[in-house]
């Protein structure tokens, strides 16, 4: 257990503001060359944007989710059934049609993230889920809910899951999740 | 297609960071190394070069747009012509393909490719997320994007579906961080037994922190070129190593950007289309079919059709029958020992299923190297020799060019001489293979570097 205690602080951004660095009084060949021997200047700029982002074509699986119901698509001839929505056919090229999915299905495959990006982490552990579907070709991915991180095994695979909507839609996947089916 | 030579390269050091110098004067260290190994001064071979091909990643990473453009210009190769490329892991690998191209196609004679990355300029976490951009933002990201979680999910099928196991893929670790002990470019050099790996901090069950490269900053370049070409830059006073190294062949795929539209092929059209000659035999079919009765269905997220048809294409090229017995290295991209694991299939080193048993059997270290670990079969084929991007670090513009650059050292027999140290040449090296890797499987090059005679 001690093992796992970090010796090393964790490098933050943030501090001072600094307005002023050494640099030579004087300007002269040996000065100068001494400038090659500076340490690089470091600055923190903050990069941040609104972006309006379109789902296009894919719209109707989030107004579905956010009234409880999870769509797919299918090829209208094939019968080729894509969970995760896709406006035409990887085959055929044709455009595929709406259908209502029932949201049970089974873990196709699945990780607990203990770490993440920085939007996600304050949501660690968290479970990821691929999710398969009766009568679907393809899988879905979304999170699993309700079961320990700790208890994490590949006997989770091929467990029953059942999907659950959220109350107020964030217009994301993640409007629906998973819970294991006891 | 004509003959491709690919003559020198040079490494900058991979770092977790060098804020020391602008990406352009990164990319410069590695490509002043590679003018200066054949002999050349900067100002002669910027005359007898004919363009060039430039590659990174992220425009996030850079806060740059246009940065290829800059990192040209900083090497004095304006107004000749030059693109950047860009296609997620694989953007070094596509690179040196481009540059092959340029040559290859008689567009050029002498081509020059150098990539690069800087990924310092942001916390981990954030870096993290911009590496998360590279799959669907509508459907993969907002769920929890995190490339490590893709991995480990992959794996995680790719263990149920053949057994693999965690220790297995601890070897890759084992075998790649001492491996880069002996490289002085790599960024981490360590000596790790299997019970260090299982014991690092979990990140994605079940990859620890060291089944896991690091991000890094980095260049790396490479120098390519036709006969023609040849006989111009050495008739101009470069001393260009013999044996000369050439491209025998290159191989593309590529797969559905979210993994969870990864169709199922049937079985028909998996053999079809997937099987590598060597595997054409009554004993390989056999062994699929009781896979298939099994439940496997190929490619799922177990497997990287990408890499599969890549490999195909290249061997096919290259005139490969038995990439195992026909190959003396491979570079390939270790993001995760798990993708180690399941290249080994895809290259068709092993067969689908087997890349675990593979990776503990010994046939993939390197020989006279003592990696602490009870190996029951002697190296065939040393895997990332070099250490591979889970030791050397993953610059993502430069990794596919580091792998071609310690490729052409290998071939030349020149390890000694560039890492000042010779633990790691292959002994007799004759041909090499490279191995590139983008998303989850979306974009896969390979490429076979091969020794003239």
């Amino acid at each position: 257990m001690a093992d796992r205690i970090p010796a090393k602080q964790e490098e933050t951004l943030g501090g001072y503001v600094l307005h002023n660095v050494p640099f030579p009084r004087e300007l002269n060949p040996e000065t100068l060359a001494l400038l090659k021997h500076m340490s690089p200047i470091l600055i923190e700029q903050l990069y941040s944007i609104t972006y309006v982002h379109s789902y296009g074509q894919d719209s109707p699986f989030f107004a579905g989710l956010s009234n409880g119901v999870l769509l797919g698509c299918r090829d209208p001839e094939t019968g080729y059934t894509y969970p995760t929505p896709r406006g035409h056919d990887m085959y055929s090229g044709r455009e595929t049609e709406w259908v209502e999915i029932k949201p049970e299905g089974k873990i196709h495959a699945f990780t607990v993230c203990y770490f993440g990006s920085e939007a996600f982490l304050s949501e660690c552990p968290f479970v990821l889920t691929q999710v398969e579907f009766e009568g679907c070709d393809t899988l879905l991915l979304g999170r699993l809910v309700g079961v320990d991180p700790n208890q994490a095994g590949i006997h989770w695979i091929g467990k029953q899951v059942r999907g659950r909507f959220l109350r107020n839609s964030k217009f994301t996947p993640t409007d629906i999740y998973f819970n294991l089916v006891e | 297609m004509r003959t491709v030579y690919a003559i020198s390269g040079g490494v900058s050091k991979f770092a977790k960071a060098r804020p020391d110098k602008t990406f352009q004067a990164v990319v410069k260290e590695a490509y002043d190394y590679a003018v200066q190994d054949i002999g050349l001064e900067h100002r002669q071979f910027n005359q007898l070069v004919d363009g060039s091909v430039v590659s990174y990643f992220s425009d996030h990473f850079a806060r740059q747009l246009m940065a290829g453009i800059m990192a040209t210009d900083y090497l004095g190769l304006c107004p000749k012509p030059n693109h950047r490329v860009e296609g997620g892991g694989a953007t070094g690998g596509i690179c040196f393909q481009e540059a092959w191209k340029a040559v290859a196609s008689g567009y050029m004679d002498v081509c020059a490719a150098y990539g690069f990355e800087t990924m310092s300029h942001v916390e981990t976490w954030k870096g993290n997320e911009f590496i998360a951009l590279a799959s669907d933002v509508s459907f993969d990201y907002p769920v929890g994007g995190f490339y490590t979680g893709y991995y480990a999910m992959m794996v995680t099928r790719h263990m149920k579906e053949f057994g693999t196991t965690v220790e297995q893929m601890a070897h890759v670790s084992v075998k790649n961080h001492i491996n880069a002990y002996h490289n002085p470019y790599a960024q981490k050099r360590n000596r790790y037994t299997i019970q260090d790996v299982r014991s690092a901090p979990m990140v994605a069950w079940p990859l620890t922190r060291l089944d896991i490269c690091v991000m890094s900053d980095g260049a790396a370049a490479a120098i390519l070129c036709s006969e023609e070409g040849l006989a111009r830059l050495e008739a101009a006073g470069a001393h260009v190593p013999r044996p000369l190294v050439k491209v025998g062949g290159i191989g593309r795929g590529t797969d559905a950007m979210r993994m969870a539209d990864r169709p199922h092929q049937s079985y028909d059209d998996f053999l079809r289309y997937n099987l590598l000659p060597h595997e054409d035999t009554s004993e390989t079919r056999a062994y699929y079919q009781d896979l298939w009765d099994a439940g496997f269905r190929y490619p799922g997220v177990h497997s990287f059709r990408a890499g599969r048809m890549a490999s195909r294409e290249a061997y096919k090229n290259a005139r490969i029958a038995d990439p195992l017995r026909e190959i003396d290295f491979v570079e390939l991209h270790d993001a995760y020992t798990s993708s180690e694991v399941q290249t080994y299939e895809d290259m068709g080193l092993c067969r689908y299923g087997e890349g675990g048993p593979f990776a503990a059997s010994g046939k993939a270290f390197m020989p006279g190297i003592d990696y602490g670990l009870n190996l029951p079969e002697a190296p065939i084929c040393p895997v990332n020799p070099s250490g591979g991007l889970i030791a050397c670090g993953h610059p993502v513009g430069a990794t596919g060019l580091m792998q071609a650059v310690f490729a052409i050292w290998q071939l030349q027999g020149s390890i000694g001489k560039h890492f000042r140290d010779s633990t790691l040449q292959v002994k007799n090296a004759r041909r090499g293979a490279i191995h590139s890797h983008a998303g989850t499987g979306t974009y896969v090059t390979v490429s076979i570097l091969e020794r003239g005679e």
